[in-house]
């Protein structure tokens, strides 16, 4: 249990930088999305963390010590790797007690802690099989079991989940979140799944390119993204972004505006605003996704309801919004208030 | 699964088998029973004629002490040929593998070794060592060391030894990093998160990891030093001094090709066979056990 903080971390590889600058605060027990596209650095920024790639410049601090020059052994953290990493030659038991032993913790006390660890993940039957006798659900459970063991200051997960099925994933999120929440320590976990961010953050690191777009609760980004970026990236379908020019009241400076999928309406073709012509619709139950081209060429995503009526493909609909719910960007894709 | 081919009937099999067949029956089954059967009798010198003893040549072999004592010296040269090339392999292999910028480099200089002949590699060894002519003897020597491995039988032995592993650590080394490199580097960090640092991680995760590479080395090794060291052992020490570097199979030589005998040549030659299968048994069924694929 700890907090950690991270002051202007950047990473360089030789010449290339590839963060440029990540500061955030992290209180005791929260847990941490970091959540961006491929290769935005989101495994170098947890790995400095873990202290397995060094820390160019910046500081990160754990319980208020500053740890950059500190061995991963010397930072006391748990971490869950993509492939699990596993050590293929242990048991499912002399894997979780590998951490226990080396730290010299009593025999008696290392079997207790990994009986324990063993019921909460399921895994009493399969403590004497090797990794390799193992389902990939099964032995993500052992690499969340080497981690709980050792009660760490902070558990750093890079994509966990990224090698499940759907239906395992969608299990093993709601398992992680619980454990964490029941052992109140800090976590800091990677991904680009936005369903994952969006439901297990109490605060989530949007990050591209090596940026930290924005941090802030998951609903809050949702509800108020600072750029374009976040906008488009975070929520499913992606926001729509349509010319200023359909916008009167659009502010000074505004080079797109956008608006979520759920915000805009079908109307009557007749009398609207803004009209487009349906190019197709994907029903999948709860919700009907209308994808619509504009007069202009840019395509635009309506999200309604199940139940409300459908158009026809090739139709001509009418397009409505709340103009409270339009957001304005400028050319530098930052959001106008 | 494995995937197998399978040839229907038994003809092309039997085709594509016979080159591989031929070439032992050749060159292994023929002349393995040409010893055996020699190995009964006792040539006269000049190979005219020759007389049955039964295992009259095992027997004397067995009650020889110059013979005892070379399988102490086989054992003791190869199990050192065996450590001192594994070592040092698995050491320069473990600095290879932390090494990112020039590794290729450093790799292909590390192999060149293995391109010298041994008979080669013997000869330079044995003048860098030249009591009289060696760099190494006159360094020695003003460091106050006297060093005369024509004369002392353990510097003998350490001088083969080293020839011997030279040209062996780059062959070793080569599997020891691809063995390494094989070992996933996220386990490492793993580990290294777990709290283990370099030699409890060397101790508890790369040797486990590396133990089929090292056993299979050390099959191969062993069976390098029993045979193959022949042509370095001739050029440095020819044996000597007093038999103390003659090794079972520079033995079946000496007796054999300069001593004449080639009855008890022979039986060495078979004696020698046999050991190395039991040694090859051995490993197999014991060491084996317990490595971790
Ligand atoms: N060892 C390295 N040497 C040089 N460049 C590296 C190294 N590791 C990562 N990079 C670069 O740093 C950037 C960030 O990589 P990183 O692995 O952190 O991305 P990521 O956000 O985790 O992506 P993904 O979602 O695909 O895992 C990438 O552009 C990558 O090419
Ligand atoms: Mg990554």
């Amino acid at each position: 249990m700890a907090t950690i903080r991270l002051d202007n971390v950047k990473k360089s590889f030789g010449k290339t930088q590839v963060i440029h600058g990540v500061s955030i605060d992290i209180a005791d027990g929260e847990f941490i999305v970091i959540v961006g596209p491929s290769g935005c650095g989101k495994s170098t920024l947890l790995r400095m963390v873990a202290g397995l790639e060094t820390i160019t410049d910046g500081t990160v601090e754990i319980d208020g010590a500053r740890v950059n020059d500190d061995e991963p052994m010397d930072r006391d953290i748990a971490m869950v790797f993509q492939n699990y990493a596993l050590y293929p030659h242990m048991s499912v038991f002399g894997n979780m007690a590998y951490g226990l032993k080396i730290a010299r913790t009593p025999k008696a006390e290392i079997k207790a802690r990994v009986q324990a660890a063993a019921k909460t993940l399921q895994l009493e039957a399969y403590l004497d099989r090797k990794p390799r006798e193992l389902s990939g659900g099964q032995r993500q459970r052992v690499a969340m079991g080497r981690a709980i063991v050792r009660k760490p200051k902070a558990f750093l997960f890079d994509e966990p989940l990224s090698n499940l099925d759907a239906k395992l994933r969608v299990q093993m999120r709601l398992e992680i979140h619980a454990l964490q929440r029941e052992l109140g320590i800090t976590a800091l976990y990677v991904t680009h799944d936005q369903i994952e961010a969006m439901t297990m953050a109490d605060r989530m690191i949007v990050m591209r390119d090596g940026v930290a777009e924005q941090i802030g609760a998951p609903l809050e980004v949702y509800e108020n993204p600072d750029n374009r970026f976040v906008a488009e990236f975070i929520g499913s379908p992606a926001t729509n972004f349509l010319a200023p020019a359909l916008v009167p009241e659009a502010p000074a400076g505004t080079a797109w505006i956008g608006i979520r999928p759920e915000h805009v309406k079908l109307a009557e073709a007749e009398g609207a605003s803004l009209t487009g012509k349906v190019l197709h619709i994907e029903a999948l139950g709860a919700e009907t996704l209308v994808h619509v081209v504009l007069a202009d060429g840019t395509h635009a995503t309506v999200r309604q309801e199940g139940h409300l009526p459908k158009p026809a493909e090739g139709a001509r609909v009418g397009l409505a919004w709340h103009l409270a719910e339009v957001m304005f960007f400028d050319t530098q894709e930052r959001r106008l208030r | 699964m494995e995937k197998r081919v399978t040839f229907k009937g038994w003809l092309l099999p039997l085709v594509l088998l016979t080159p591989q067949l031929l070439i032992t029956a050749v060159f292994f089954f023929y002349p393995a029973g040409q010893a055996v059967w020699q190995s009964l009798f006792i040539p006269d010198p000049f190979g005219l004629k020759s007389q049955f003893v039964g295992l009259g040549n095992f027997e004397f072999l067995l009650n020889d002490p110059y013979y005892r004592a070379s399988f102490a010296t086989t054992a003791v040269f190869s199990i050192s040929v065996t450590l001192v090339s594994m070592g040092v392999a698995l050491f320069l292999a473990l600095l290879a593998d932390r090494l990112i910028k020039g590794s290729g480099a450093y790799r292909t200089l590390l192999i060149w070794p293995y391109a010298v002949a041994p008979a080669v590699a013997g000869v330079l060894w044995m003048f860098m060592f030249n009591n009289r002519v060696g760099v190494v003897a006159w360094y020695l020597g003003v460091l106050g060391y006297d060093w005369n491995h024509v004369l002392n039988g353990r510097e003998a032995m350490g001088l083969v030894v080293v020839a011997s592993s030279w040209g062996r650590i780059s062959y070793n080394f080569l599997f020891f990093l691809a063995g390494l490199q094989a070992i996933p580097k996220s386990v490492i960090e793993a580990a290294a998160i777990d709290g283990a640092r370099f030699w409890t991680r060397f101790r508890t995760i790369v040797w486990p990891l590396l133990s089929p590479t090292t056993f299979f080395l050390m099959v191969v090794n062993i069976v390098y030093a029993f045979f193959e060291t022949f042509g370095v052992i001739h050029t440095i020490t020819a044996g000597g001094p007093q038999q103390s570097t003659t090794i079972l199979v520079y033995k079946v030589y000496a007796d054999g090709f300069v001593g004449q005998d080639l009855g008890s040549s022979a039986a060495q030659s078979v004696i020698l066979l046999i050991v190395v299968g039991l040694l090859t048994v051995v490993q197999f069924r014991f060491v084996e056990r317990r490595v971790h694929y």
